[in-house]
C-alpha cells in the first residue's frame, strides 16, 4: 500500500480515519523504521500550527504536524523551552512524531523526557472520534491518563491530532564539560557521580566515538562557572569551547553521527547496566553508540553490514529492551514482555483494528 | 451468602487478618472525604504481594468489588468502601525493597508511607519529590492510585513523573510488569496510564520510584499584600521573569486568620493576601536568582515581606502553609475543599467570582492555594447541623467547579475525581470521551469490581452520613491540601 492520505483539516482527519481500513499517521517519517508498516499512511503536515500559546500559562497547544522547530523558535522569542530537549529539528520533526516515537533528547536529564511535558492531547481512536483527554493547565488529575499512554505508542492506538504541552522559562546561558574517562567503568562511575550531587545538571552524555563523558550545566553565567570549577576539581577535563560545544549538542540532537545506512536503535537500561551492554556489543563490526541521560538511554548505531539478530541476541542475553528507530530491522529488539492487557487496551481504543498493532 | 464467601475468604488468610465485625469495619467505613461513610463485608490486611494477588484474584472469581486503601487520606473519597465489598488494607505491605542511591531509584511496596521514602534517602542527599500535604501519613499505594501533586508539581511535576516503574495486579487476576529502574521507556507509558487509576485498573504492588538530589539551599519569602489581586499581580510578574520557583503558594485573610489562630504563626498585619515564594538548587544558581526575586517582590509593593533567614524561619513559614486545611476547621464545625484549577492568567477573576458566589450562597469561603500552577484550594465553610447548610456548600462547590472548567482549567489537579467529582467528570469530558474512558476500565476490568463508584457518574449514589475533621485531622496528625 502505497497511498498517502493527506487531510488538511481536524474533519478530514476525521473523515480520513472512518473512510480507511488500515492506516497509520506519520510525520517527517524522521524515524521511519517505527511507521515501515503495511498501511496507508495519513501524512500529518497538513495539520499544523500552534493553536494556542500563553507564556504566562507555561503551556502551548499545537496541531501534531507542526515541525518541532518551529514551536522551539516560537518559546524562544518569549525566554521559554522544552527542557525535554526533543530530537531531530532540522531533520523537520513534527510534534505528533515526538509523542508518538517517545523521544527525549539529552536535556531529559534535568526535568524528564516528553513524558513528563504532555499534559493533553486531541486524537482520533479507531471509531473514528475525535477525543480531547488530558488538559490545558500545567496542572490536572481528572481521568485517565491517555496523553502519557500515547508517548511512545506509535501511532497503534490512535490518530494524534493535537496536544498540550508544559513549558519551562530557558536559562540564560549554558556550559559543557568534557571529563576524561579511560573505561566505561570510569565513565559510568563519572555519570552516576555526577548525577547524584548538588548541582542540578542539565545534561550527561558519553557522546559517541570517545570515552569521556558530556556534561551540560544551564543557568546563570556566574554560577555555572564556580559550579564546573567544582567538578573539575573531582575528575580531569575541561570546558569546552562554545562552538566545539554547540556542534557537539547539535551533533547528537540530530544523529549527525550514526552510519548513514544501517540500524539506529533507542536502547534502554540503568546506569549500572551500561558496562555490560558496551562490552557486549562494542565487537560489533564499526559500532557507534551515544550514552544519553545519564546512563539511561543508549543510541546504537549499526554498519549496514552488520546482521541486526546479533544485536537482538545480545540484548535478549542481558535482559535489555531496544527499538529500531531506523534501518531494516524488527521494531522491537532484545527483551519483551508481552501483556493480556496490551491487546485489550487496543481493543478499546481501536476495535476495529484500523491501525497496526505494535507487533507488526 | 455472606457467611459463605467469608468463609472462603478466610482460607486465603489468617483469622486475625481477616475483620468482619462491625466494629471492626468502623474505621473503614470512611476516608478524607468524611462526609461519606459505606460498610464493606470485610476488611482483609494482607502482608505480601502473592496474598494481595490472590485477594484480587478471588474477588475476580466471586464478582466481588474491592477497593484498595492506603491510610484513608482521599479527599475525594477515592477509598470509600463499596457496601457489601471487601476492602484490601495494604499497611502492612510497608517495605521498602530496595533502595539503590548510586542510580537514585528506591523500589517500595504500596503501604509505604510517603515521608517515609525521603527518610530513608536523607542519608544519601537524596529526596522523593512528591509532597502531598498528608506525607507523614499517606501511602505511595495511594499516590499511585491518585497521582498525588504537592506545593512542588510546578517544577516536578506529580507522582506520575516519579513512577519509573510497577509490578501491579490488574483486576483480571493479570500480573504486569512496567518500566523499571531505567528513567527512561519505549513502546506506549502503560505506567503513566496506571497512575492515577483511582484504583479502577487493579492494585500496584511494587513501585520503582525516582529520587533526586535534595535541593542544596533555598531561598523562602513570604510577603503580606493588601489585596489578593496585588499577591496575583506579583504571581505574574515572577512567572514573567524567566525564574522557575519551587513552590508559589497564597493564602487569603481567612485561611491566615485560622493559622494564625491555630500555630500562632506571625503575619503582617492589615493584609488580605500572603505569598509564598520559594527558590531551590544549588547556591550559586539561588543567589542569583534571589536578587531578581526580591526586586521582583519590592516592586510588587507588599505590605511586608519576610525573607527567612535559616531553616528554622523557612519551616516556620511552611508549618503555617501546610497546617491551614486543618486550621480552617477551628473556624467551622465543617467544610468542604475543592482542588479546581483555573489557567494562572484567570486566578484574580476566578477568586473574584469565587468571592461573589460565596456571599450569594451566605457561605464563608478561606482560599490557600498553589498559585504557581493555578491549583485553588476554597475551603467552604458550613454548619452540618443547620438545616440545608450541606446542600447550599455543595452547590457553591458544584458552581466553583464549573467556573474552574469554563475557564480553561480542570476540575481536580491532585485529590482526584473519586466519590466527591463523579457527577462533574461531564463537565470536563463529553460523553463520547467518558465512553472511551470507559472501555479503558472495561479492559483493565470487565466486571467493575476495581473501586466502582469512582470517577464516573453512577445513579444511587451512597448515602450522606456524617461530616467534619477526619479524626486524625482533628488529631494534628494529618492535614489536607
Amino acid at each position: 500500500m502505497s497511498e498517502v492520505l493527506h487531510p488538511g483539516t481536524l474533519d478530514e482527519l476525521v473523515d480520513a480515519v472512518r473512510s480507511t481500513q488500515r492506516l497509520l499517521a506519520v510525520g517527517a517519517e524522521t524515524k521511519p523504521r517505527l511507521s515501515s508498516v503495511d498501511a496507508t499512511k495519513l501524512s500529518m503536515e497538513g495539520l499544523r500550527g500552534i493553536v494556542e500559546y500563553d507564556p504566562g500559562e507555561f503551556t502551548f497547544t499545537a496541531l501534531a504536524g507542526t515541525a518541532v522547530r518551529e514551536i522551539v523558535a516560537a518559546l524562544a522569542e518569549r525566554g521559554q523551552y522544552m527542557p525535554f530537549d526533543p530530537m531531530l529539528l532540522d531533520a523537520s520533526s513534527t510534534l505528533g512524531g515526538v509523542v508518538a516515537s517517545g523521544l527525549s533528547g539529552p536535556g531529559r536529564f534535568r526535568f524528564g523526557g516528553i513524558r513528563d511535558f504532555i499534559l493533553g492531547v486531541r486524537f482520533v481512536d479507531g471509531d473514528g472520534r475525535l477525543l480531547r483527554l488530558g488538559g490545558k493547565v500545567v496542572k490536572n488529575a481528572a481521568g485517565f491518563d491517555l496523553p502519557k499512554f500515547f508517548v511512545g505508542s506509535l501511532g497503534r492506538f490512535g490518530v494524534l491530532a493535537e496536544m498540550t504541552l508544559k513549558v519551562f522559562p530557558r536559562p540564560s546561558s549554558t556550559l559543557t564539560l568534557r571529563l576524561d574517562a579511560n573505561s566505561i567503568e570510569a565513565a559510568t562511575s563519572i555519570l552516576l557521580g555526577a548525577a547524584g550531587r548538588r548541582w542540578e545538571l542539565d545534561a550527561l552524555e558519553i557522546p559517541p566515538g570517545e570515552l569521556r563523558v558530556a556534561l551540560r550545566l544551564a543557568g546563570p553565567p556566574p554560577a555555572l562557572q564556580s559550579i564546573a570549577s567544582e567538578i573539575l576539581s573531582q575528575w580531569d577535563g575541561q570546558i569546552m569551547a562554545r562552538d566545539d560545544s554547540m556542534a557537539l549538542w547539535a551533533s547528537l540532537g540530530e544523529f549527525a553521527w550514526t552510519h548513514r545506512d544501517g540500524v539506529l536503535a533507542k536502547v534502554v537500561l540503568a546506569p549500572t547496566q551500561l558496562a555490560r551492554l558496551h562490552h557486549s556489543l562494542r565487537t560489533l563490526e564499526d559500532i557507534r553508540i551515544h550514552v544519553s541521560a545519564g546512563g539511561n538511554v543508549a543510541f546504537v548505531s549499526l554498519a549496514a553490514s552488520v546482521f541486526v539478530p546479533d544485536l537482538d541476541a545480545r540484548l535478549r542475553d542481558l535482559g535489555l529492551s531496544g527499538m529500531t528507530l531506523r534501518g531494516i530491522g524488527p521494531l522491537w529488539l532484545g527483551h519483551r514482555r508481552v501483556t493480556q492487557i496490551e491487546g485489550a487496551v487496543k481493543e478499546a481504543l481501536d476495535p476495529k483494528n484500523r491501525f497496526p498493532s505494535l507487533d507488526e | 451468602m455472606s457467611n459463605a464467601v467469608l468463609n472462603r475468604l478466610a482460607t486465603l488468610l489468617s483469622r486475625t487478618r481477616l475483620l468482619a465485625q462491625p466494629e471492626q469495619l468502623a474505621a473503614y467505613e470512611s476516608d478524607g472525604l468524611t462526609a461519606f461513610r459505606a460498610r464493606p463485608l470485610a476488611v482483609v490486611l494482607p502482608e505480601t504481594a502473592d496474598e494481595v494477588i490472590a485477594l484480587v484474584r478471588f474477588c475476580h472469581q466471586e464478582r466481588l468489588p474491592f477497593v484498595a486503601r492506603g491510610s484513608g487520606t482521599s479527599l475525594s473519597g477515592g477509598s470509600l468502601p463499596v457496601a457489601g465489598g471487601v476492602v484490601i488494607a495494604l499497611n502492612r505491605l510497608n517495605k521498602i525493597l530496595h533502595l539503590d542511591p548510586a542510580q537514585r531509584i528506591a523500589v517500595v511496596e504500596p503501604g509505604v508511607v510517603n515521608a517515609e521514602v525521603s527518610v530513608m534517602a536523607a542519608p544519601h542527599g537524596l529526596h522523593y519529590a512528591p509532597d502531598p500535604s498528608s506525607q507523614s501519613i499517606c501511602t505511595i499505594g495511594g499516590n499511585v492510585a491518585f497521582n498525588s501533586g504537592g506545593a512542588h508539581c510546578l517544577k516536578y511535576g506529580m507522582t506520575s513523573n516519579h513512577v519509573l516503574g510497577l509490578k501491579a495486579v490488574l483486576a483480571t487476576g493479570e500480573i504486569v510488569h512496567w518500566g523499571g529502574a531505567s528513567r527512561e521507556n519505549i513502546g506506549p507509558d502503560w505506567c503513566g496510564l496506571f497512575t492515577g487509576n483511582e484504583g479502577l485498573f487493579g492494585i500496584a504492588l511494587e513501585i520503582t520510584l525516582q529520587l533526586l538530589p535534595k535541593a542544596e539551599y533555598f531561598h523562602t519569602v513570604l510577603a503580606g499584600y493588601r489585596t489578593l489581586e496585588q499577591a496575583g499581580d506579583a504571581v505574574s510578574a515572577i512567572v514573567a521573569s524567566g525564574l522557575l520557583p519551587g513552590a508559589i503558594e497564597i493564602m487569603d485573610a481567612l485561611a491566615l486568620e485560622a493559622a494564625q489562630a491555630a500555630v500562632h504563626a506571625e503575619y503582617p498585619p492589615g493584609c488580605e493576601a500572603v505569598l509564598i515564594v520559594e527558590l531551590e538548587g544549588p547556591r550559586e544558581v539561588v543567589e542569583v536568582d534571589r536578587l531578581r526575586l526580591d526586586q521582583i517582590i519590592i516592586a510588587s509593593q507588599p505590605v511586608e515581606a519576610r525573607p527567612a533567614r535559616d531553616a528554622e524561619e523557612r519551616q516556620t513559614i511552611w508549618k503555617g502553609r501546610k497546617c491551614a486545611f486543618s486550621a480552617v476547621g477551628r473556624l467551622s464545625p465543617d467544610f468542604i475543599v475543592q482542588d479546581g484549577v483555573v489557567p494562572r492568567r484567570k486566578l484574580g477573576e476566578a477568586l473574584r467570582r469565587i468571592s461573589e458566589m460565596s456571599r450569594e450562597a451566605g457561605l464563608r469561603c478561606a482560599n490557600v492555594f498553589h498559585a504557581g500552577d493555578g491549583n485553588l484550594h476554597p475551603l467552604i465553610l458550613y454548619k452540618g447541623r443547620e438545616a440545608g447548610a450541606l446542600d447550599r456548600a455543595e452547590e457553591l462547590a458544584g458552581r466553583i467547579l464549573r467556573m474552574c472548567v469554563e475557564m480553561g482549567g480542570s476540575i481536580t489537579g491532585e485529590h482526584g475525581v473519586g466519590v466527591e467529582k463523579r457527577d462533574y467528570l461531564s463537565a470536563m469530558f463529553n460523553a463520547k470521551e467518558i465512553d472511551c474512558m470507559k472501555r479503558l476500565r472495561a479492559a483493565f476490568d470487565p466486571l467493575g469490581i476495581a473501586n466502582p463508584g469512582k470517577m464516573f457518574p453512577v445513579t444511587g449514589a451512597p448515602a450522606l452520613q456524617q461530616h467534619g475533621l477526619h479524626p486524625l485531622e482533628k488529631a494534628g496528625v494529618i492535614s489536607r491540601e
